[in-house]
């Protein structure tokens, strides 16, 4: 079975234009809704306590809510996930009359006191505590891994190939990683340590997609030395098209089987991952391919030396050579 | 051309084999057990206690699958295997009957645990299980921050009462001491010699850096701890406060607590299994109290069921009770040193070091009391427990030694006792999680199915589209998870929910190698080169092209792995490990596979790539 037998290169060079015009687009909304709406950041960075409670039975949430600004409590999220029987309880850091911060075990006991006099088959299934210390530590951590993931990711490529795909690399794949963040702004979708490992397991990943393009790029310039940069890399584009879609249809599939079975747990790394996964391809095959043909990638940046006669001389003759046959 | 040499195909045979063998052990399953611990401080538990339940194991004609001794530090935790959850309950009454001398107050707490199944043939490789994070088996997780400065501070009080007892000995007049944060500020009158105040205080205070100046009515003597001896006070208190976690953890009979050192002032407490985090904290948080007490002159220990004199308490004292006056002379708060040595005698001692108001009480009530005995009595759960009842052999204060030890050992134990009496420092809980056990199952079957329906997923998609090709792919895919759960059940990590999403999404990743090598061998074919060459040309060109996409996604992983904590890690280092199984399986692998397939064949007319 084939899905991409393609005869001909696809001019995708000739709409690169428009191509980045709809991936600035969508970058500028998703930078608008970070600033706009900001990250709704899980307690994991802000520091706090999140409760899960099982009920034997549909529960109605309202009461919940009440029961618990009873207890003094402002900033309350109760909500359901997964089932209309599980709820989410989430409490902001409090204080104790004497200024210590309220422990979790206090917390959860006599919100569990309130909860369980409502019904008595509520059964507290999770307790999660952060202290605002670690929070911080959490979010410079978070911070720090992605700066050393694009500067690691800049050195490597520059070595490997040169300092223009490397920008134009990292742009293209940071564009994607601002993408996600801006749809958990826009859906205030909790933005958790997890998802946090999904985007900068996405951003390795669709740079190795960058790279694959950057690679039949450099051997497309040995191989066809009459072609110029736009066709070359319209001819780099189509040959690697497929493997393109095949593997990120595989990997997607993957996501996809978690974001179905894994449950509540896994739910919000799944939606990084998918939409990394999304506009990874599109991003490393227009955005990165266009910038770096916008920077002026030449032939004499990629080959230093000259090719080998035997095996680019015969097929340098023939013109028809960049066509699939 | 597509021919491996024999070596090469060794290799692969032997990393099949060293595999599959690390990797079964995941799928024995777990069998019911008993774990025999320790419930108090000074209640040991060695070779002589595994014998002892052996034996009445054996009298009361209960069979099990074996005992294991597991040393943690001077105290260790006994676990027996069973066939049946019936004979276990058994045992567990049985063995809670003979191992304690009195019931009503038991030595040694005998609690129901499960262990694994796997063949003692592979435990003995050390071919065990991963070991399952707290949010797959349910537990609770707490992480607490030592309060060095307090630790600090109560060292400089210390030095504080240590340097004013220096300067009266030597008759040296003084204004005021005084504890700033971390420093000693000691003013001395300007007519004073004040080298030779320094000269004596270097002697008391030989911990810290002193430096004085000229005021205009006195001499400003500034004490600061030396770099290295703060140190040293902060590495014993995160090391005295895991051994007093040790010992209360000990009590709450978990199966495989951790309790390790975090950084430089963190402690990490996780207790599998444990759903009462109120009771869990309670005990964490408990502080055990020591207190020092005169003993009856008369007859200081009684048998167990004698009744103490009027007016007296009695307490456990081994077989016996020491008999105690009511009045208590210091309590363990008072006590900032216990180490073991030898005194003049070269007999093994304890050497104790009390504050300056400890040393006071102690001083006078020594000076009344000489040749009478004086005992230390651990309370633990309302409960007391003698450690030791010693004669007083002349008037001492802050500083004196308990002799009396048989051995070392027991004088290091006894200098533990009273040191872990209570935290070194204080500690307060800066994160915790508690997961129930029916999350935790349902975690576990839920990453399984994802991992499952996705692998699936990807074979069948992969089998349709390049056939003989695509298989060779998924068989190179189910090595790279095999070789991936094998190394880590060899480096015993811990399997998290974050763990299997990881190895599920590393999966998803891997197949990107066999995609382009299988694309790079079409693409061969379809530019007409012959099956072998397109079969060698595919799998050369797609090497360079797998290498550098790996590095970028190893890159990512890496930073995880430095810059992310707790479960990320976890995320983090089966994401590295999968990568790197997967440049094995899906090229060196893969290519056994395609060689083994098509090599021999001379004349290959077609391969089945689709």
């Amino acid at each position: 079975m084939e899905f991409f037998r393609i005869r001909q290169d696809i001019p995708f060079m000739r709409y690169a234009l428009v191509l980045n015009a709809i991936s600035l687009i969508t970058f500028l909304a998703a930078v608008f809704f970070l600033a706009y709406k900001g990250l709704h950041l899980s307690i994991e960075f802000t520091g706090g306590t999140v409760l899960e409670v099982k009920y034997s039975q549909t529960t109605e949430l309202e009461p919940i809510r009440s029961a618990i600004s009873k207890l003094g409590y402002t900033d309350v999220n109760v909500q359901n996930f997964g089932s209309s029987k599980d709820v989410m309880i989430r409490l902001p850091l409090i204080k104790n009359p004497d200024g210590s911060l309220m422990s979790s075990a206090q917390q959860s006991q006599s919100l569990m006191q309130e909860l369980s006099k409502l019904d008595p088959s509520a059964s507290l299934q999770r307790v999660e505590f952060v202290g605002p210390q670690v929070g911080e530590e959490l979010l410079y951590g978070g911070i720090k891994a992605l700066i050393f993931v694009i500067i690691g990711i800049m050195i490597y490529l520059s070595m490997r190939f040169e300092w223009k795909f490397a920008l134009a690399g990292i742009i293209a794949n940071l564009h994607d990683v601002i993408i996600i963040l801006g749809f958990f702004a826009f859906f205030e979708w909790e933005f958790s340590l997890s998802v946090l490992a999904a985007v900068l397991a996405v951003l390795g990943y669709s740079v190795n997609e960058s790279v694959v393009i950057f690679d039949r790029i450099r051997e497309n310039f040995r191989r066809y030395r009459k072609l110029d940069t736009p066709d070359i890399i319209d001819s780099a584009i189509t040959g690697t098209i497929s493997r393109t879609i095949i593997t990120h249809g595989s990997t997607e599939m993957m996501v996809l089987a978690m974001l179905i079975f894994g449950g509540a747990s896994l739910h919000y790394f799944a939606i990084a991952l998918t939409i990394g996964i999304l506009f990874g391809i599109y991003s490393s095959v227009f955005v990165a391919a266009a910038i770096a043909m916008w920077l002026g990638v030449k032939r004499e940046d990629l080959i230093k030396v000259e090719p080998k006669k035997e095996d680019a001389s015969s097929r340098d003759e023939d013109p028809n050579f960049g066509a699939k046959v | 051309m597509n021919r491996y040499p024999l070596w090469k195909y060794l290799v692969i045979a032997v990393a099949l084999l060293i595999g599959v063998v690390y990797s079964i052990p995941n799928l024995f399953g777990e069998v019911p057990a008993i774990q025999i611990a320790g419930s108090k401080t000074s209640s040991k538990i060695d070779l002589n206690t595994q014998e002892k339940a052996d034996l009445a194991l054996a009298n009361a004609k209960i069979s099990s699958n074996g005992s294991f001794y597991e040393a943690q530090g001077s105290s260790g935790t006994i676990k027996i295997r069973f066939k049946d959850t019936d004979t276990q309950l058994k045992a567990k009454d049985l063995l809670e009957k003979e191992l304690n001398a009195d019931f009503s107050n038991p030595d040694y707490i005998i609690a129901l645990n499960l262990l694994t199944n796997t063949p003692n043939w592979l435990l003995s490789i050390n071919a065990l299980s991963m070991p399952l994070g707290l949010d797959l088996r349910g537990g609770v997780y707490f992480l607490l921050k030592v309060d060095m400065k307090g630790a600090v501070e109560k060292k400089v009080t210390a030095l504080a009462s240590d340097a004013r007892s220096k300067l009266r000995e030597k008759s040296i007049r003084y204004q005021s001491i005084e504890r700033l944060n971390e420093t000693l500020n000691i003013k001395v009158s300007t007519d004073t010699n004040v080298d030779k105040a320094i000269e004596s205080l270097k002697d008391a205070l030989s911990e810290m850096n002193l430096k004085s100046e000229k005021k205009l009515d006195h001499f400003l003597i500034t004490g600061t701890l030396k770099p290295e001896a703060s140190k040293a006070i902060q590495d014993n208190a995160l090391k005295q406060n895991i051994l007093t976690l040790n010992k209360r953890v000990n009590e709450l009979a978990v199966k495989e607590p951790v309790i390790q050192k975090q950084g430089n002032d963190r402690i990490v407490v996780q207790l599998p299994g444990v759903q009462d985090t109120a009771r869990a904290k309670d005990i964490i948080g408990r502080t055990a109290t020591l207190e020092a007490r005169l003993a009856n002159p008369v007859q200081s220990s009684i048998g167990l069921n004698e009744t103490p004199p009027l007016g007296m308490d009695a307490f456990r004292f081994g077989d016996r009770q020491g008999v105690f006056k009511k009045s208590v002379i210091i309590t363990g708060d008072r006590i900032i040193d216990a180490s073991a040595g030898f005194d003049q005698n070269q007999r093994p001692s304890v050497n104790l070091t009390l504050d300056a108001a400890g040393g006071r009480a102690m001083q006078e009530m020594t000076r009344e009391n000489l040749q009478k005995p004086m005992g230390m009595i651990l309370f633990e759960k309302g409960r007391g427990e003698v450690l030791t009842i010693a004669t007083i052999q002349g008037e001492f204060g802050t500083k004196f030694q308990i002799t009396g030890q048989p051995t070392t050992q027991s004088a290091n134990d006894l200098a533990l006792l009273l040191r872990a009496g209570s935290l070194a420092a204080p500690m307060e809980i800066i994160e915790e999680r508690t997961i129930g056990p029916s999350l935790g199952a349902e975690n576990i079957e839920k990453g399984f199915k994802s991992l499952v329906y996705g692998f699936l997923g990807i074979a069948i998609f992969m089998l349709v589209y390049y056939m003989i090709f695509g298989l060779f792919s998924v068989v190179a895919l189910a090595v790279n998870l095999l070789l991936l759960i094998s190394i880590l059940s060899m480096l015993q990590a811990t399997l998290s929910l974050p763990g299997i999403a990881a190895m599920a999404l590393a999966l998803g990743m891997a197949i990107d190698s066999n995609v382009l090598i299988n694309e790079r061998i079409r693409e061969e074919l379809r530019a007409g080169a012959s099956p072998q060459t397109a079969i060698s040309i595919g799998f050369d060109k797609a090497w360079a092209t797998i290498l550098d996409s790996n590095v970028t996604t190893l890159i990512a992983g890496l930073a995880l792995l430095a810059f992310g904590s707790g479960p990320i890690k976890g995320f983090a280092i089966v994401h590295c490990l999968g990568i790197l199984t997967s440049m094995f399986s899906a090229v060196f692998f893969s290519r056994g596979l395609v060689n083994l397939w098509y090599g021999r064949q001379k004349k290959l007319q077609s391969i089945s790539i689709g």
